[in-house]
């Protein structure tokens, strides 16, 4: 009983275009059709034109939430390279237990953002915390990680960068490892120091690997949820709610679906600008 | 040369310490009792599971852990079987409109989570499905990223391989589940890591579409408990609880750490 021809084709597809019909096509048509409403899942949706978007341009607290998220990833960003880059060169000598080590570092890859904020959270607890309690036996004052605004979303992105280095590491040692070991020879004979050669030979060859690194990183950033609800609830003093949070919170707390979605179409195109200015600058060759 | 192999154990064992530490420091603090809590070093003198009885009483979490074993495993089978399918109809059979599914497959990789959050959940509300399984299964039922593995797997499968099974009369079907699936474990192991481990992992989705907490998702539960005021100022239960969520996962990850690290850096090459 063998179904002849082309449509086999499209028979095997079938239930991958019912799902994206569903699942995408309609959410994407439909969260454009909210942004141009005032709805809150019961009542009728009310036409309100552009007054979603007027009111996102002169929403403080939304550009609060995307300037935390810039603060976000410059501390997150620059962290994850260096802290990568610096543990996969060390990888990549000919050095015992590499298997161990590269094992180590990928074990908060697989663990639940969930967990980790749990546990961060009491890491960065300031009477009893894992942290402070190691701070405070080297003679320092405590610091208060989660409870003052200026230091709560930096802490949050170093909590983050802890949880992600470890798959950083692979992308950066699969690009040095590239690096015919010639080309270190070479650059050694024609007297480099290893600073020359970390950025003459090294640099330009996990460039591809920096990419996707600021890239996931990125997007990583923009979709901080799980991290500040449960760890701060976006506070003290908005100062680690992120754009998701809001969202979630004008979708969820103050059932305005409307504007909610605008903020989720919006995040997505800024989103996008981001990520296309970081092509720019880091995927094409500089010379 | 050797002061620079010095330097690299250095860091590589300061990196590890940092990465491991913490962790250690939380399994063993979920077996302090709650007055020993707050000190760098976790280890006790007297351990207990007194934090672990209190939860199991506090919250349903073998239900939770129930939740999440079977959520994680449909959405795992499901994304291999319909991904495969798709997989294969792209790769190696032809019919009009292959290059468009192809296209769309490409273009929903990128698209980003937040456009699509609020009316999924308006979707799921209008279905009647919030506090169902299949709220949580559904919108996850195939991936782009499954699809696009299996397409690739699938094309470096000669094609004399189909023209003969295709001679002896074999259907698609079997082609497809006799052939190529066998010869493609590496990609289904892919797939099947991502997904399980994505679907186990997640919090976000289930926080939005569960309400009841009998259907709470492993994850959602710990958090519920922990950050919702009924754990606030034990750390110990909160890490007990947090243990339920991780202890699955880890065992798993030591037992086929190859395939994890593998999956998750082609996941990146890919994305």
């Amino acid at each position: 009983m063998r179904v002849r021809g082309t449509n086999v084709g499209l028979l095997f597809s079938l239930p991958y275009l019912v799902f994206i019909a569903l699942f995408i096509v309609y959410p994407v048509g439909f969260a454009l059709y909210l942004v141009f409403v005032r709805w809150d899942l019961i009542a009728a949706p009310q036409y309100v034109g552009l007054g979603n978007l007027r009111y996102l341009l002169s929403d403080a607290e939304f550009w609060q939430a995307l300037l935390n998220t810039l603060i976000f990833l410059c501390v997150n960003v620059p962290l994850q390279i260096v802290a990568a880059l610096l543990i996969a060169i060390a990888l990549a000598q000919p050095i015992a237990l590499r298997g161990f080590f590269r094992a180590a570092f990928f074990v908060p890859v697989v663990i639940s953002v969930a967990v980790v904020s749990l546990l961060w959270q009491q890491v960065y607890n300031t009477d009893t915390g894992l942290l402070n309690t190691l701070i405070r036996a080297i003679g320092l004052p405590a610091v208060p990680w989660l409870t003052n605004p200026h230091v709560a979303m930096p802490a949050i992105a170093g909590m983050v960068a802890w949880k992600n280095v470890g798959l950083y590491v692979l992308f950066f040692l699969s690009g040095i490892l590239s690096v015919p070991a010639q080309l270190y020879e070479a650059a050694k004979l024609e007297g480099a120091s290893p600073w020359d050669e970390f950025w003459l030979v090294t640099v330009p060859l996990v460039r591809p690997a920096m990419f996707l690194v600021v890239v996931l990183s990125t997007i990583a950033g923009f979709n901080l949820f799980i991290e500040p609800y449960v760890m701060t609830g976006g506070g003290p003093l908005d100062s680690t709610l992120s754009v998701v949070l809001y969202m979630y919170k004008h979708a969820f707390s103050f059932l305005d679906m409307g504007y909610a979605a605008t903020i989720g179409v919006a995040l997505a195109a800024i989103m996008l600008v981001v990520v296309t200015i970081e092509r720019r600058l880091i995927d094409e060759p500089t010379v | 040369m050797i002061a620079r192999r010095i330097a690299g154990y250095i860091v590589l064992t300061s990196a590890a310490l940092i990465f491991l530490y913490p962790l250690l420091w939380m399994a063993l603090l979920s077996f302090k009792p709650q007055d020993e809590a707050g000190t760098f070093v976790a280890w006790s003198g007297h351990f207990t599971f007194a934090n672990y009885v209190a939860v199991l009483h506090a919250i349903p979490i073998t239900r939770a852990l129930a939740n999440s074993l079977f959520v994680a495993s449909a959405t795992t089978l499901s994304v291999v079987v319909f991904s495969a399918l798709t997989g294969y109809a792209l790769a190696r059979l032809q019919f009009a409109g292959r290059n468009v599914i192809f296209a769309i497959v490409l273009a929903t990789m990128a698209l980003p989570f937040q456009l699509t959050l609020i009316p999924l959940y308006e979707l799921i509300v209008k279905f009647g499905w919030t506090d169902t399984y299949l709220a949580l299964i559904a919108p996850n039922a195939i991936s782009a990223l499954g699809v696009l593995i299996f397409r690739q797997t699938f094309l470096s499968i000669p094609k004399e391989l189909i023209e003969a099974a295709r001679m002896e009369g074999a259907s698609e079907v079997q082609i497809l589940t006799r052939i190529f699936l066998p010869i493609s474990l590496p990609a289904v192991v892919t797939a099947g890591i991502l997904t399980f481990m994505n679907s186990w992992n997640d919090v976000l989705w289930p926080i939005i579409v569960i309400r009841k907490q009998e259907m709470m998702t492993l994850p959602q539960l710990v958090v519920a408990f922990s950050a919702g005021g009924q754990a606030d100022g034990l750390p110990g239960q909160q890490f007990a609880a947090a243990m339920f969520v991780v202890a699955p996962i880890l065992v798993a990850y030591l037992l086929f750490q190859r395939y994890f690290i593998a999956s998750m850096a082609s996941s990146g090459i890919k994305g």
